[in-house]
């Protein structure tokens, strides 16, 4: 693992989102042309950018690798969270973001065929060790899903589910955190008249802040998303947006995204992803600023991915 | 637009199609409505409210009503349900939920989709032999047993597809918010289909309700009425089979009230599905 100093980015504003900028480095001749094929991962080492490690982590990676069958998701993924920041991870498609999500909360346990080596610690403690209460461990990291899936459903049921499964019975309970994991995640004032109707009654962008109030609802320490904006329109992934900026402090944020502007907007900290490796990983404005590598200089301004 | 491009043979090929469809559609409900008719005008002659608080007289021309048949027919459907609504249920979760890693999967599925095509006739001589021989007489519990035995793959392979139709987004949604495979079956999966699978189970009790087969050789049938099924039991299809296949005219005409009143009870049970899956549509927001 190697380390690298780069330049520390200034505080920077999120009214003013932060495009990719032009890098000022030289780029070698037709970005397209030495694209894809000239980035072949296996001699590029992972970079870690030194502010990930001076940061207080809640989830470690080690050396992880997960294998659907015969073939390889991730190789040897190692990056620890920082807790109470949000983590955009980024990369083309199939280069094992969600996949690395998943195995956070153990989600991929429920796929045929995983096996996996290496280890994940959350707290210090390997996940995938025995006498690990997988359970808990999914009760204390919430979910958020690519395409938004309230349960068929009341929206106050919908949203104490995780209470009920707990076994909590009493209404006054219930109703609270019912009312608080609402305000939470922005949805309240719209949905305060009608929580005993149909969950599916409400549009897609209220329904995803529905499944995030779920999620929060179990009062976990990370929250995982997978692509939690990929099926809004602009205006329903601007409010989710904002809800993942107010989330930050409170809980540590892992978010999967295809957006690089919204990696931008919404992260503290990035990985960017490539072909089932972790290839650069550090603070957001130097991943999309002042990268490091090739793959992830090419990626984040668009140029193949 | 263009005729060259669209030719008169293709047209009149598409036409006799549509004719012939139209053609068969009428001919089914034609007959549909024929045999309606028929029944309705034999049966509506006797069918009266005596039908349902008289018992038989033993006299053949005014042989009253048949309570004792509507009850024993209401009691083993009722016990057959108890026994085949809770395992069809459980045995479609199994092969739904459980079964992918199962080398049992596949048989099972197999074994009861030939078992709901099983004449029920043979379900009748099974009966017979496990729960008639044995005690020495007809009884009831053996017919509802029978009855309970044709509605299990039924329910089962019922529930099987519906609990499939439930998107997988709903199970890993509860998996991640801590719930385990058990409850997320029970609060989420099973809710999410339960009108479909209500569904099911009304098609299965319609079906037994309208069996006979598998009475013969178990609940034999009763003109008394009975609530204890350890004896010969009464049942509407038996009592329907027993007059109208009888020398007496008087017999006859009430065996037709039954058969009104048989399908009466599908059509209501039938009218009653079609309420309980709009219903559970318009939950499921669609």
């Amino acid at each position: 693992m190697t380390q690298l100093q780069t330049t520390v980015p200034g505080p920077r504003s999120l009214a003013e989102p932060l495009l990719p900028k032009p890098v000022s480095r030289p780029m070698g001749t037709g970005a397209r042309a030495d694209g894809p094929a000239a980035l072949a991962p296996s001699e590029a080492k992972t970079i870690i950018h030194k502010e990930v490690e001076a940061e207080k982590q809640i989830v470690a990676v080690e050396s992880f690798q997960l294998f659907y069958g015969k073939t390889q998701a991730l190789h040897d993924v190692s990056m620890q969270i920082p807790a109470g920041k949000v983590t955009a991870l980024i990369g083309p498609s199939g280069c094992g973001k969600s996949t690395l999500l998943r195995s956070l909360n153990r989600l991929n346990d429920l796929i045929d065929n995983v096996r996996i080596e290496g280890a994940i610690r959350f707290h210090g403690q390997n996940i995938y060790g025995p006498g690990i209460d997988v359970i808990a461990l999914r009760k204390s990291m919430g979910m958020v899903f690519q395409k938004s899936n309230p349960f068929p459903m009341s929206i106050f049921e919908n949203v104490v589910y995780a209470l009920r499964i707990g076994g909590e019975k009493r209404r006054g309970v219930l109703a609270e955190v019912c009312e608080r994991s609402l305000r939470g995640s922005a949805l309240w004032e719209e949905v305060k008249d009608r929580l005993h109707d149909s969950a599916l009654s409400l549009s897609g962008g209220q329904q995803q802040r529905l499944c995030i109030a779920r999620a929060i609802a179990a009062e976990p320490q990370v929250l995982l998303m997978d692509e939690p904006c990929s099926a809004l329109d602009p205006l329903a992934t601007d409010k989710i947006e904002d809800l993942i900026y107010q989330l930050r402090g409170k809980y540590t944020v892992v978010i999967v995204t295809h957006n690089m502007q919204q990696a931008a907007r919404v992260s503290d900290y990035t990985a960017f992803m490539y072909l089932g490796r972790l290839m650069e990983y550090g603070p957001t404005n130097s991943i999309f600023v002042t990268p490091q590598l090739k793959q992830t200089e090419l990626y984040v301004t668009g140029r193949f991915g | 637009m263009n005729a060259a491009l669209y030719s008169t043979y293709a047209r009149t090929k598409s036409r006799i199609m549509f004719g012939l469809c139209v053609a068969f559609t009428v001919l089914i409900l034609g007959i549909l409505g024929l045999v309606t008719a028929y029944l309705l005008y034999l049966g509506l002659e006797t069918l009266s409210l005596r039908f349902f608080t008289e018992l038989p007289t033993g006299d053949p021309n005014a042989p009253g009503g048949m309570k004792h048949a509507v009850v024993g027919t209401a009691i083993l459907v009722a016990l057959a349900s108890v026994v085949g609504v809770p395992g069809g249920i459980m045995a479609g979760i199994y092969l739904s939920e459980y079964s992918a890693n199962s080398m049992l999967g596949a048989p099972v599925r197999f074994v009861s989709d030939v078992l709901t095509g099983v004449p029920s006739i043979v379900v009748g001589l099974l009966g017979y032999e496990l729960l008639v021989v044995p005690l020495g007489h007809f009884n009831g519990y053996a017919g509802a047993l029978a009855l309970a035995f044709i509605m299990v793959p039924i329910v089962a392979r019922t529930t099987e597809e519906m609990l499939r139709l439930v998107p997988n987004s709903y199970r890993e949604a509860s998996i991640a918010l801590g719930a385990t495979k058990a409850r997320t079956i029970l609060r989420v999966v099973l809710p999410a289909a339960t009108g479909s699978v209500v569904t099911g189970i009304m098609l299965a009790v319609a079906r037994i309700a309208g069996e006979t087969a598998p009475l013969l050789f178990t609940a034999l049938g009763s003109r008394l009425l009975t609530f204890d099924p350890k004896h010969p039991f009464p049942s509407l299809t038996k009592q329907i089979f027993d007059y109208a296949t009888g020398p007496y005219e008087g017999q006859k005409r009430l065996a037709w009230a039954g058969i009104l009143v048989l399908v009466g009870l599908i059509f209501v049970l039938n009218l009653a599905v079609r309420y309980f899956s709009s219903r559970s549509a318009r939950m499921a927001g669609r």
